[in-house]
């Protein structure tokens, strides 16, 4: 396989699965939009939507408002959005493309008709029949692809690529999103009172899939704290941080196995994830969770950049 | 002009054997089936993601070559006597390429003039003297072949630098048995598939003495317009498709950037142009190509097809001689024939072209694409006239041939199913030990009404080719 494969197949991951967690964001935003609460509020949510995916400062170059038509036309269709769900969806096809032999033709149909499903999309269209039926439509197709991917693809150093890319990607998006929250909601520990935020935290669950999860698994009142531990530490829950270094560090162990066995990523890789595995959830309070989430978000990049100079093409 | 031979239809409205049973499905199916398959065919060739890109049209730059549902069909006999005359061809071709960069035993002999040699822009002095793995320059041949008669095809152009179309002929063939399954079960087609094996074994043949060679395909990158093609044969011979950037020369030998670091490369199928091949040997500007390559294809560590400097031998000026070289490095007279070529460098050629200009196709020589070319019998007079002035200001820029009436094939157009001109472009591999060409081809097709430019830039289509087997099913 060449470097060039291997870059191409970690960014076609991370960019479906940043369409899919914006498409995830957005959807419970609009929700929450939906409810009935004081005014003033409904904006808010919009801007902590921006918070959450990274995108407060560009999308005020561009946009007055933070109201939902412009968040939605910058976080969804916006060509000039690096990481609107359109610009995804386009650099995942682009770099499918560049993959003859390394992605099975039905995942190349797969990218390839999602493409074709949402490229020419203006606003009217995905307002027409409701936003929720649009990221749906986003989140499908992101669960199509992994399942062609899983049901059809050699499991072989290329998939390891596809791997990181999907849950580096995956890692960033959960850490950013419950820092977001957690910082609007400035928690007090106790279970949550007020109606607002207990639909801020339902929600919240929800953008990862995880609300009845979370209910079966706790069987208690909705809690930040029990939140919290089960989106970071929960090893059985598919979108935690916990599950998410998991997968890296396995997807290491593959590579080390095939490749040179002394690399800085493998042991940066293995440190982020012995944090998340051994953690405790007071320890990390105690200690603040805002800094433990922004560490995370920093070595998850550092842990990008290393993977990208041991194994990829570097700019 | 004598009339166009259709492929199905005899003058006196009889159906040509090999046509039968297409003819009579095609008169049993109503045009609307028909239509309706057209358009998943497009579905289908969209899905796959096999457009091509169309170069100065701005906005979408990737477009569907059109493709006719009609399959064309030859005989196995007419197939057999076809690639006899390709291979002969082919063979004789490498003969004199090996001949330019050697001893020019030809020009010698007085049979082809070494100003057309010498000063060609093609010619690459750096490969003289340079004994390529097995003496093979063009691994592989595109030629253009068209049909004017029952018996008749002329060779209408060779293209032995890094000919396209082949990924059309397999996937036309692939949405064909997708989209009519029943009438491969009535027709017994000569299959196509293993082009890819053929071809991988073909290249494996000329490879350094390694164990398992690795062979690699080397494209200028996905906004060439052939791209899909690139891709199309990596996949299918299981091999690296690489770009300049993911390789290099490092001492004496290329390699190719790969997780697990470098990793040597043996052989290289390249669809970039020599020019762009090293910036170190040729245009110093390119980006697409790998400093360092030809010192080590020179020295024999790596090897390349085609082999740099091919384009001598494939010029529209050095065509006319190719029924020579027959001739001289075979002993053989030709099997197919060559256009009569008139050459406007020369005077008495010129003179002949200047009082016919509306009865004769004049090209450029180092044109392609069908772009700057004139046919005289269906332009006006101001376009012929424009073109002669043209033509009298760089004469030696021009070849000319006569108007040859392509033969046409039913095709499906809006009016139904009419004839439209084809041409035929099938592909010689020739290797080490042996030469290899599978029974099929890439058929291009004019949908205009009365068109005879062939190429999809154009508005040119493609068309499955169907060779029958001999023995028809019990």
């Amino acid at each position: 396989m060449l470097s060039r494969t291997a870059d191409s197949l970690f960014w076609l991951a991370r960019y479906l699965e940043r369409a899919e967690n914006v498409a995830r964001m957005l959807d419970v935003t609009y929700r929450m939009s939906l409810m009935p609460q004081m005014d003033g509020l409904h904006s808010s949510d919009w801007s902590s939507a921006l918070l959450a995916a990274g995108q407060k400062a560009p999308f005020d170059l561009r946009y007055d408002e933070a109201n939902a038509r412009n968040v939605i036309q910058f976080l969804v269709l916006d060509a000039e959005n690096p990481s609107s769900i359109r610009t995804c969806i386009r650099k995942a096809r682009e770099n499918a493309r560049e993959l003859p032999g390394a992605v099975t033709t039905e995942m190349w149909e797969s990218v390839n008709d999602t493409w074709f499903a949402i490229g020419d999309l203006e606003y009217t269209d995905v307002s027409r029949n409701g936003f929720h039926k649009f990221f749906d439509l986003v989140q499908g197709r992101a669960h199509l692809f992994r399942g062609v991917t899983y049901g059809t693809m050699l499991q072989d150093d290329a998939y390891q690529f596809l791997r990181l890319g999907w849950f580096l990607e995956r890692a960033d998006n959960t850490a950013r999103i419950l820092d977001v929250n957690y910082h609007a909601l400035l928690p007090t520990g106790g279970p949550v009172a007020d109606t607002v935020d207990y639909h801020r935290w339902a929600a919240l669950l929800r953008s990862v899939s995880a609300f009845k999860a979370y209910r079966r698994l706790y069987r208690q009142a909705i809690v930040p704290h029990g939140v919290a531990e089960f989106l970071m530490l929960c090893e059985d829950m598919p979108r935690s941080l916990h599950a998410c270094y998991r997968e890296i560090d396995s997807g290491f162990a593959c590579l080390r196995s095939a490749y040179r066995s002394d690399l800085e990523c493998y042991r940066l890789g293995g440190e982020i994830y012995a944090r998340l595995k051994y953690g405790r959830i007071d320890d990390i309070f105690r200690r603040g969770l805002h800094d433990f989430l922004a560490q995370l978000v920093r070595d998850n990049e550092t842990l990008g950049a290393e993977i990208a100079h041991d194994f990829l093409m570097e700019a | 002009m004598k009339p166009a031979f259709n492929e199905m239809l005899n003058p006196d409205g009889s159906v040509r054997a090999v046509y039968s049973d297409l003819e009579a499905w095609l008169k049993s199916t109503p045009p609307e089936v028909l239509d309706v398959r057209r358009r998943e065919a497009d579905l289908m060739f969209r899905r796959l993601g096999i457009t091509f890109a169309v170069y100065g049209e701005g906005g979408d730059t990737e477009r569907l070559i059109p493709f006719d549902i009609v399959p064309r069909v030859l005989t196995m006999a007419e197939w057999r006597r076809l690639s006899d005359g390709l291979i002969q061809r082919v063979r004789a071709l490498n003969a004199f390429l090996f001949d330019v960069y050697h001893a020019q035993e030809i020009v010698r002999a007085g049979r082809v003039p070494e100003s057309s040699i010498l000063l060609n822009e093609q010619f690459r002095l750096e490969m003289h003297g340079f004994d390529p793995p097995g003496g093979l320059y063009n691994h592989v041949s595109g030629i253009d072949v068209v049909r004017v008669g029952e018996d008749e095809f002329y060779v209408l152009e060779d293209n032995i630098r890094v000919p396209s179309g082949v990924s059309y002929m397999l996937e036309d063939r692939e949405i064909m048995m997708r989209l009519f399954p029943e009438l491969f079960a009535a027709h017994r087609v000569a299959p196509i598939d293993r082009y890819p094996e053929e071809l991988l074994r073909t290249l494996q043949s000329i490879a350094p003495a390694v164990d398992v060679p690795t062979v690699v395909v080397l494209t200028p990158g996905a906004f060439n317009s052939a791209y899909f093609e690139h891709s199309f044969l990596a996949e299918h011979m299981g091999v690296e498709l690489v770009e300049g950037r993911d390789l290099f020369v490092s001492e004496g030998y290329v390699y190719m950037r790969t997780p697990e670091g470098p990793k040597r490369v043996d052989v290289i199928y390249r669809r970039i142009d020599d020019d762009f091949l090293d910036p170190l040997a040729f245009n110093p500007d390119s980006v697409l190509g790998i400093p360092g390559l030809f010192s080590v294809y020179r020295m024999g560590n790596v090897s390349l097809a085609n082999a740099v400097g091919t384009g001598v031998a494939d010029d529209k000026s050095i065509y006319p001689y190719v029924p020579e070289m027959i001739r001289f490095y075979l002993g053989e007279e030709p099997l197919l024939k060559n256009v009569p070529t008139y050459t406007c460098r020369n005077e008495e050629d010129r003179k002949y072209v200047l009082d016919h200009l509306d009865e004769l196709v004049v090209k450029e020589v180092h044109g392609s694409g069908g772009y700057g070319m004139l046919i005289g019998p269906t332009s006006t007079a101001d376009q012929i006239e424009a073109f002669r002035d043209r033509l009298t200001a760089r004469p030696e820029l021009f070849i000319a041939q006569p108007t040859l009436a392509l033969s046409t094939s039913p095709t499906f157009v809006e009016q139904g199913i009419a004839p439209r001109h084809v041409d035929l472009r099938p592909f010689v591999l020739l290797g080490a030990d042996c030469v290899r060409l599978v029974p099929g081809a890439f058929t291009r097709v004019a949908l205009r009404e009365g068109s005879l430019v062939v190429n999809s830039s154009q508005g040119g289509g493609t068309k499955d080719t169907w060779v029958l087997e001999d023995d028809r099913p019990c």
